[in-house]
């Protein structure tokens, strides 16, 4: 499985000279995925994000833990600037995807959501499509119309979904007819068919048993080797066994981000220490 | 709100520290048969021994079922520090039961000398072992590292006691069996402070997820 980093511009307007294509002409900024630095977020006059900063870096995996209503969605949904979205919602500090800057004016949140695929907790196929017809809804709906094309991306993204011997006598049934674990799994290869550089997702497995979760975790793996993946889990052990960093979040601020061997056997910070050992407040 | 988990680990290190009483009076009584030449006491202890493989079978469990929760951060660091502690623990039940075994044997003959240095160096392991266990319980690093230097002490006592006996069966072969044990319970009380030694490394580890032992050593390449 590889994949090369070939991103479209986040600009729609005609590319500016110093525009930054990840991985070639920025070396430099390419040593990390996502530089965040001083990331508040408001819901109206709720402030739920507060001066947030930490790097999160290429081809690896990094975990996001901490109590509900922490700020671990707000802080995910921020990276692919998912808040435009909401009424109400406003974001300042400055996030940079490979050097460029996410919420610069001019910045098309469309192409950077295509940059920034998200997988959200609860599967969500769409349920009148077929399974082939969900894996390829975000290349036709970004006007990609040969068949050909189509066909090929499609079972690309299936196989590096791990899903593809389970559903390629099939392909044409409707997605709902899928377990809860293999409806995920079209979910990430939904997201990967687009080619994004950057895996979000929102507790993934939470809704599922402990087969489909080790597939899933397997996936995210094996995924890793050519994707940055940023996941939000409630599950302690998940974070051990799949990411190599972990921030711990509480009461909207990011309390100790470190490699996950020592947030899970020596974490420096007694808040952290009280959350994965389960003695929380 | 006090947990579940919390009150079994409670329980857990409970049993560890009964372990750690057996293996304190184990080794006190064993000596105690050597110095006041008592074989009711030497009987004792290798009933005692029964007594830490039992436990040393049932912490094992425990930790099982313990880590099968999946503990993290300090709870983790409790649960396989105290598995090395009760095979440490074990292992000088097991030191305590040779010196037993001795005793016996040295019991069916006139005693050889004053015993001078095999007191001292079981004060020593001894102190050692509660100083360790101490540490343990109440989670003094400080105290742990204090700890680990002074098992030279009892090297050191132990190599001045085998020069002794040396001479002594030099001198007159027919001490050589009563040398020859009381070499062995020397070498038990050495082997004794030892595992208290390791013990107070694990107690560092538990309190600074700092690894001391082998600190001399050089990482393998």
């Amino acid at each position: 499985m590889t994949k090369e980093i070939q991103s479209p511009a986040l600009k729609t307007a005609p590319p500016a000279p110093a525009r930054i294509a990840p991985a070639a002409s920025a070396p430099a900024a390419a040593a990390v995925t996502f530089d965040v630095r001083q990331l508040n977020v408001w819901f109206g006059s709720n402030h739920v994000l507060r001066g947030v900063s930490l790097e999160i870096l290429p081809k690896a995996v990094t975990a996001i833990i901490g109590p509900s209503g922490c700020g671990k969605s707000t802080f995910l949904r921020a990276l692919n600037r998912m808040h435009d979205l909401v009424p109400g919602a406003r974001v300042e500090g400055r996030i940079t995807l490979f050097g460029e800057d996410l919420y610069a004016r001019g910045v098309d949140a469309t192409l950077v959501r295509r940059r920034v695929g998200m997988v959200f907790q609860k599967s969500n196929p769409f349920p009148t499509m077929t399974i082939a017809e969900n894996a390829t809804v975000g290349l036709r709906l970004n006007g990609l119309r040969q068949k050909d094309v189509l066909q090929e991306r499609m079972e690309r993204s299936l196989r590096m979904a791990a899903l593809w011997d389970e559903v390629k006598d099939r392909l044409h049934a409707n997605a709902m007819s899928l377990s809860g674990g293999q409806q995920q799994r079209l979910c990430i290869a939904r997201a990967l068919a687009i080619e994004p550089e950057v895996l979000l997702m929102d507790e993934p497995a939470s809704a599922l048993d402990p087969l489909a979760t080790a597939k899933i975790e397997e996936l995210i793996l094996q995924l890793k080797q050519d994707y940055t993946i940023v996941i939000v889990t409630h599950n302690m052990q998940q974070a051990a066994r799949i990411s190599s960093h972990t921030a711990f979040f509480y009461l909207g601020e990011l309390i100790e981000f470190d490699q996950t061997s020592r947030i899970f056997t020596n974490p420096k910070e007694k808040q952290t220490e009280d959350y994965v050992t389960g003695r929380f407040g | 709100m006090t947990r579940h988990f919390d009150e079994e680990l409670a329980k857990f290190k409970e049993i560890l520290l009964m372990m750690g009483s057996y293996a304190e009076s184990s080794v006190s009584q064993a000596v105690q048969a050597v110095t006041e030449r008592n074989d009711q006491l030497a009987e004792q202890v290798q009933h005692n021994d029964d007594i830490m493989d039992r436990y040393e079978i049932d912490i094992d469990d425990m930790a099982i079922n313990l880590l099968a929760k999946a503990p993290l951060a300090t709870d983790l660091r409790l649960i396989t520090v105290a598995m090395k502690i009760s095979q440490n623990l074990e292992r000088i039940g097991d030191e305590a039961t040779t010196i037993a075994r001795r005793a016996l044997e040295l019991n069916t003959e006139p005693q050889l000398k004053g015993y001078v240095d095999i007191p001292r160096m079981a004060a020593i392991a001894l102190s050692l072992l509660k100083e360790s266990l101490d540490a343990f319980v109440n989670k003094q690093p400080e105290k742990a590292r204090a700890v680990v230097p002074r098992d030279k002490e009892v090297d050191a006592l132990n190599r001045q006691l085998y020069r002794e006996l040396s001479s002594y069966m030099v001198e007159n072969p027919s001490t050589i069996s009563r040398c020859l044990n009381l070499m062995t319970v020397a070498k038990s009380l050495e082997r004794v402070a030892d595992h208290a030694a390791n013990i107070a490394e694990e107690v560092v580890y538990l309190c600074e997820a700092r690894d001391i032992r082998h600190e001399a050593n050089k990482p393998l390449p």
